[in-house]
């Protein structure tokens, strides 16, 4: 799990991998997240269109790290952040959703989400969130 | 019925979307009541249903040309049928779920559903007005309708 490269977001020790999965109903938001971050610690491990599909994907990829939306068919991704949660509780997670009212960022931090950024978003504000999410992991 | 600053709110979310996911900043007209009938559709469109404390329905609505470009300012090169739907989906989405900011959480906004073609089959807001919010972006023209009670 661990490896030496480095994107300069360390102090130059062994550092962590991460394995990321994304979960987004709008395949273009996914790509687009895949394609944005620029974390060499991160290997993607899958991607999900809805949150049924991603509690399928994540019991069988054990994620480290997960951008999850939160308006999608089947499951929304306040219920599947609660589901994740309760089987990996040191899982971190950043919501990237549309819904801006701060009402929706409390409950899904109370959930269990660790970061929350607003779509639409720049590649920069989403590498910053990122980074602000493994840094703490 | 809608009021002036609720319409201020789309027009906004609308002039951030363009700002920041198309990186280039869209023209917004001034918004226009529709008096006779439903305002005439693009290509795809996007549809948001609106429930909670308020009823109705936002739709975005643009032609094919004006995607395709949308989509290669976002690095994007598929240029489907069904990638064309999933972005119409997506603004609608986003400008819709922007709008809680303002209106709150009791503003609860559908998963999209998306048309497309000449004549597409929107939604009837029966007893519902709808306001008209035009999008020129590069030569392109677009539009946000909303219509909520």
């Amino acid at each position: 799990m661990s490896h030496m490269n480095g994107n300069g977001h360390g102090n130059g020790g062994p550092r962590r991998s991460f394995k990321l999965m994304i979960v987004d109903d709008s395949n273009i938001m996914r790509r687009r997240i895949e394609r944005s971050q620029n974390f060499d610690e991160l290997e993607l491990v899958g991607t999900a269109g809805n949150g049924l599909e991603a509690l399928e994907l994540f019991k069988k990829t054990d994620p480290d790290v997960v951008t999850m939306d939160i308006t999608m068919p089947q499951m929304d991704g306040i219920e599947c952040i609660e589901k994740i949660v309760e089987i990996k509780p040191a899982v971190r997670i950043l919501v990237i959703s549309a819904l801006a009212d701060k009402a929706t960022a409390v409950e899904a931090m109370e959930k269990g989400a660790n970061g929350f950024l607003n779509k639409p978003f720049t590649d920069r504000q989403l590498n910053e969130a990122i980074a602000e999410l493994i840094r703490e992991a | 019925m809608l009021q002036e600053q609720e319409l201020k709110t789309f027009v906004e979310g609308t002039t951030n979307y363009f700002e920041v996911a198309a990186q280039q900043p869209a023209s917004i007209g001034s918004p226009y009541l529709v008096t006779d009938g439903q305002p005439a559709v693009h290509d795809y469109t996007g549809m948001i249903t609106i429930t909670g404390k308020r009823e109705g329905v936002v739709y975005f609505t643009a032609p094919r040309a004006m995607l395709t470009v949308l989509l290669m300012k976002m690095q994007e090169s598929d240029f489907s049928h069904e990638t064309m739907r999933d972005l119409v989906g997506e603004v609608a989405n986003t400008i819709s779920g922007n709008a809680r900011r303002d209106f709150g959480r009791d503003f609860v906004i559908s998963v999209p559903s998306v048309v497309a073609g000449e004549r597409p089959e929107i939604p009837q807001t029966a007893g519902l007005r709808s306001f008209v919010i035009p999008i020129n972006w590069r030569s392109h023209s677009a539009k946000l309708v909303v219509a909520l009670k």
